[in-house]
């Protein structure tokens, strides 16, 4: 990391107010810098406002206290440096594999060719080639997740949020996406904020998880997680187990007040 | 076999009549309807009222469809829309839209003009709810994927709200469909100089009840026919669903 932080997260509460009901109270006062290329996870219990702060970072919500930058310029609505993968996937059901992963290129103003190239090459990546005319209802969730992870891929953006976008995998689909997602990662070298509430999952592919606590959401801690990756049974080394326990030790608290 | 049912009606039907059960006068045998039907296809009396028909059909559900769609979807859309727009359409819908028959001759007489404008008023709020509410369901986290990628306010709409509306305005227009022939039929039996409703009730007042009786199966089957082959064409637009 050098210079600046990419992302600059500054002060920001966010309250919800439904049209009818209570108004909730989602983040108070969270800070954050995250550097260029860096993995960050943002874990926490369900309902502590950490996709919130993802949705902020985004722009897809306004921020009302405090200020969000990303390479020093205020955030004002969502933009394709900041690309999204949510949990459900939210691929276009009326396109095909490749109409999805076309879709944001054919926004840009890349001639057609190119735009057809470099979908075929993001589709290939993430392992779907011979699925390019299928359409999202006759895939597999991995592969939904797989396709949407190229769509997103393919606008380059520079920054990846991603909101608990393994969350919806069976176990085994989850453990090959996670060791697929940090192969994606170290290629690409983008910089990924990565929303979960899986302790491990946060552990084995963030350099830095960031703690939140129970509603209203704030930064409890930040963990570095210097474990080996390159190790095969990563899952029974010494440190990697005594990593997820401390940082299971901070989580387990807000989870019980969240209860 | 699926028709199986219908062939044994057909059959009861000619038997009834036949056997002396059901004076002719009431029910004339199925073997004469035809007849009728038949020669009144040979004289063209079908074929001008029937194209009369369809055209006002036609014309009032292709105002409806579109009048309706875009609505329903502005009003998802846009709030203004919504406040101006939705009590009205929730207080005229559950309306007997027969009961516009008349108004309708007051503003446009007794030609196509007043058949339109009732097809169009009353099949248009069927579509304009489908359109509504498929287009207030469309997912959030696909309008927020579009926007990242590069979409507009307005091309989002265009790319996400309008597919996302579409299975349930096209239910609404099946609704219409059918209603379409509801209002056709009444308006041309009550106030008409042509179209397949006033040919029923001229066969009728005419005592001329086996041609009557044909011209009510023609018009069963075209109600019929028209909501299969818009069946078929509504699983072509919806092939990517299953």
């Amino acid at each position: 990391m050098s210079g600046a932080p990419q992302i600059v997260v500054e002060g920001v509460s966010h309250t919800y107010r439904p049209p009818r009901g209570r108004e909730v109270r989602a983040l108070e006062d969270v800070s954050l810098a995250v550097g260029a290329r860096e993995f960050v996870a943002l874990l926490g219990p369900s309902g502590c406002g950490k996709s919130t702060l993802l949705y902020l970072i985004g722009g897809f919500l306004p921020t009302e206290r405090g200020a969000i930058r990303v390479e020093g310029a205020p955030v004002a609505g969502p933009g394709p440096d900041r690309g999204i993968v949510f949990q459900h996937f939210a691929l276009f059901p009326w396109k095909t594999v490749r109409g999805n992963v076309l879709y944001g290129l054919q926004k840009s103003v890349l001639p057609a060719e190119e735009c057809a190239r470099r979908a075929q090459s993001y589709i290939e990546l993430v392992g779907l080639k011979g699925f390019e005319e299928s359409y999202p209802s006759q895939l597999s969730g991995g592969m939904q997740q797989r396709a949407a992870i190229a769509r997103t891929l393919a606008i380059d953006p520079k920054i990846l949020l991603m909101d608990e976008p393994f969350g919806a995998l069976d176990a085994q689909t989850r453990s090959l996406m996670q060791a697929e997602l940090l192969a994606i990662w170290q290629r690409t070298q983008k910089t990924v904020l990565f929303v979960t509430h899986d302790v491990q999952e946060a552990v084995y592919l963030a350099r830095r998880v960031v703690v939140m606590s129970a509603r209203p959401g704030r930064i409890k801690a930040v963990v570095e997680s210097n474990v080996d990756r390159g190790d095969p049974h990563i899952f029974k080394s010494k440190a990697f187990v005594e990593k997820v326990d401390e940082v299971w030790g901070l989580v387990r608290e807000e989870a019980l007040k969240a209860q | 076999m699926k028709y199986l049912p219908l062939v044994l009606l057909a059959l009861a039907w000619e038997a009834v009549v036949r056997l002396g059960l059901v004076s002719p006068e009431l029910l004339p045998s199925l073997t004469s309807v035809i007849q009728a039907g038949w020669s009144l296809l040979k004289e063209g009396d079908l074929w001008s009222n029937g194209a009369a028909s369809l055209n006002r059909g036609a014309a009032g559900l292709a105002l409806a469809v579109v009048v309706g769609g875009v609505l329903g979807i502005l009003m998802a859309w846009w709030r203004p829309v919504y406040a101006l727009a939705g009590p009205l359409v929730e207080m005229l819908y559950p309306m007997p839209k027969s009961a516009l028959i008349p108004v309708t001759v007051l503003w446009l007489g007794f030609g196509d003009g007043s058949k339109i404008l009732l097809i169009f008023l009353g099949c248009m709020l069927p579509v304009t709810l489908g359109a509504f509410n498929g287009a207030r369901s469309s997912d959030q986290a696909l309008v927020w994927s579009a926007r990242s990628m590069g979409a507009s306010r307005l091309r989002v709409l265009w790319d996400v709200v309008v597919p996302s509306a579409l299975p349930e305005l096209l239910n609404g227009v099946r609704t219409a469909l059918a209603l379409s022939f509801v209002l056709l039929v009444s308006s041309e039996l009550i106030v008409s100089q042509r179209g397949l409703g006033y040919l029923i009730g001229f066969l009728g007042e005419g005592g001329t009840y086996d041609g009557m009786f044909a011209v009510v199966l023609v018009v069963a089957f075209l109600g019929f026919f028209a909501d299969r082959i818009y069946q078929l064409f509504v699983s072509r637009m919806l092939a990517w669903r299953d």
